[in-house]
């Protein structure tokens, strides 16, 4: 247990310096784009009234002092105000993290119930048509643009068969191609590793001794195989909720979906810098915390993994 | 007498050695690796396919991509006019859809190519020299890696061209778009990297080239470098994918590349406001990506097996 607290102790620290490093390289690399007063107002207001907007923004100060400012108020959670919204980052970013969750939920859902079960039949029908053909539709999968996948998907169902809403998020139903875009996607990536990684564990002798010793065909596949398939497949299934993180905001975009993805690339269009700066830095910090889950999760499921 | 009673033994050697076939090319090795995988087959073909439309692409495009024809706005697939034929369709302002994705492959080509080159550029010489030096050097350069892995490559290249392009301007050109994919995704290669060195730097043949009194740089630099290189070209190969598709949908949000330069990702862009009237026009830009990346994938996975079977499942 000692090992646990101080491998604990260990990771949030790496979290917190982590996260120290991508607020100064957003922070900085957002400020690339030079005064954002000049951009965002218009060109026949007079110089004065410039200075003060710059004054009232904090934008006068040298930038380090900026950094600092803003550092150590994003410490207490105030991210600073929304040059557009006038208000709280913070704020905005919240309404919209719910439906960023809902989506991704929905997506890993569709991505983990396609490809566990075609992952471990094609492992275990290797080389049938039935492998072959996953395998095909993996690889296209994971070749085709996804947003690409979302907009043929409003081609067949919302203008072909005017079955599904094609943007917004008013009805319940319209979850479905977003989600569907972005787990297909997933799908595409977790079942190749799931295939690779049972096929791995198949060939070892405890399954061949599980065999022998006359067990049914789905305690071998389910107790002795897939238990330890899965470190990989979680692996894969980590990096691909942040890859999912990744996608949304491309995706959000396609389907007008009120997630964070969309409200960082609107923020970015309208140069609300404050916003941008947040939202990065929250996707940053969603995707550690989701690593460190997977760690864990390591720890749970396998007595071998040592904490260091 | 002596030289005669060991001829015998050198006569039966060199039997044995004639049994053996001549060590082969890696061209050779190469090719018929490749002649037995029908992935990498279809890999290469695709690619070559995919590289000679690029290059040669006016000579074979049945129309000029910017050609604006009024009069056949919006024509389905298989649409003829007095011009001539219209295979795959026409867009808004009546220009040719084939003609425009012929056109297009030269932009995913060079992006391609030209920012994997500058992300395995800096991605190598930053994992050598984490991983060779070592200490607080090492521990510094992982956590800004970590810090930038903390974020999405295409979040991260979204972020930059959208501050960049609005800072330039008219902005989003294809040097800058470039160089903004390049100097994003080295990360990547910097962890794979460093991970390699580590392994190499114990290796017997390093501790030997020290032992033979070759300086730090020497041996990182012929002994080291060396074997890692294979495992930085197929992740080259598979970041080329990476690469292409984060192009296209720079371009489809409307921070990447700018008309009048035909894309993938703006011929997308511009279906999908025609995308109740014209399912062509977003279509076929979305195949020619899917194929073209499918491509590569497929070359990606055949080099990981000839190069260096031991990155499988890795990036």
């Amino acid at each position: 247990m000692p090992g646990f607290i101080s491998f604990f102790i260990y990771r949030c620290l790496q979290i917190v310096v982590t996260l120290f490093i991508v607020s100064l390289l957003v922070f900085f690399i957002l400020r690339l784009s030079g005064d954002p007063v000049e951009v965002t107002t218009p060109p026949f207001m007079p110089e004065e009234q410039r200075e003060q907007i710059r004054k009232f923004w904090g934008f006068d100060r040298p930038i380090g002092e900026q950094y600092v400012t803003f550092i150590t108020k994003a410490v207490t959670g105030d991210f600073g105000t929304s040059y557009l919204a006038k208000r709280p980052a913070m704020e905005l970013i919240i309404e919209r993290l719910g439906n960023t969750l809902l989506l991704a939920a929905a997506s890993a859902a569709i991505g983990v119930t396609i490809a566990i079960p075609l992952g471990i039949l094609s492992a275990l029908k290797r080389n049938s048509p039935l492998d072959f053909i996953s395998t095909a539709l993996a690889s296209l999968g994971t070749a085709m643009p996804n947003f690409w996948f979302g907009l043929m998907l409003i081609i067949i169902f919302s203008r072909s068969l005017r079955i599904l809403p094609a943007f917004g998020a008013l009805e319940p139903t319209a979850i479905i191609m977003p989600a569907a875009t972005l787990g297909v996607g997933m799908a595409a990536r977790l079942s190749r590793m799931t295939r690779s990684a049972m096929l791995e564990v198949l060939n070892q002798d405890y399954v061949r001794t599980a065999r022998s010793k006359g067990l049914k065909q789905n305690t071998v596949v389910i107790r002795h195989t897939l238990r330890n398939a899965l470190i990989p497949i979680v692996t894969v299934f980590g990096l691909q909720l942040g890859w999912l993180l990744g996608g949304s905001i491309i995706v959000e975009s396609v389907f007008s979906w009120p997630g964070l993805g969309r409200l960082i690339i609107d923020s970015i269009n309208v140069r609300d810098n404050t916003v941008v700066q947040a939202g990065l830095l929250w996707i940053s910090l969603s995707i550690m915390l989701i690593n460190f889950a997977i760690d864990v999760f390591y720890i749970l499921i396998d007595p071998r993994v040592q904490f260091n | 007498m002596e030289k005669q009673t060991s001829r015998p033994i050198v006569d039966s050697l060199m039997e044995n050695v004639s049994v053996l076939p001549p060590p082969r090319k890696w061209t050779l090795r190469a090719a018929s690796t490749l002649a037995k995988s029908p992935v990498g087959l279809a890999g290469t073909l695709i690619v070559t396919l995919v590289v000679i439309l690029a290059i040669i692409g006016p000579l074979v495009s049945p129309y000029d991509p910017t050609d604006v024809n009024l009069r056949a706005r919006f024509q389905p697939p298989g649409y003829a006019d007095s011009k001539g034929a219209y295979v795959l369709g026409t867009d808004q302002l009546g220009r040719d859809i084939l003609s425009r994705i012929i056109a297009g492959t030269r932009v995913s080509v060079l992006v391609g190519i030209v920012s994997v080159i500058i992300a395995g550029t800096i991605g190598v010489i930053y994992g050598l020299l984490s991983g060779f030096v070592g200490g607080w050097l090492d521990i510094i350069l992982m956590r800004i890696v970590d810090a930038i892995l903390s974020i999405p490559f295409i979040v991260w290249v979204i972020a930059i061209s959208g501050v960049v392009g609005i800072a330039g301007g008219s902005g989003g050109g294809l040097p800058a778009i470039i160089l903004i994919l390049g100097l994003t995704n080295w990360v990547t290669y910097a962890r794979v990297i460093r991970g390699e060195v580590l392994k190499v730097r114990e290796m017997e043949y390093v501790t030997a080239a020290y032992a033979l009194g070759q300086n730090r740089f020497k041996v990182m630099l012929l002994h080291i470098l060396p074997n890692i290189i294979s495992s930085a070209i197929v992740l080259a190969a598979i970041q080329v994918g990476v690469t292409i598709l984060a192009e296209s949908s720079l371009s489809f949000l409307g921070l990447g590349v700018k008309p009048p330069t035909v894309t993938w990702g703006l011929m997308l862009s511009d279906g999908r406001q025609y995308i109740n009237s014209a399912w062509w026009m977003t279509t076929f830009p979305g195949i020619a990506i899917t194929i073209t990346v499918l491509g590569v994938v497929f070359l990606g996975d055949w080099l990981r097996d000839f190069l260096d079977p031991n990155v499988r499942g890795r990036a």
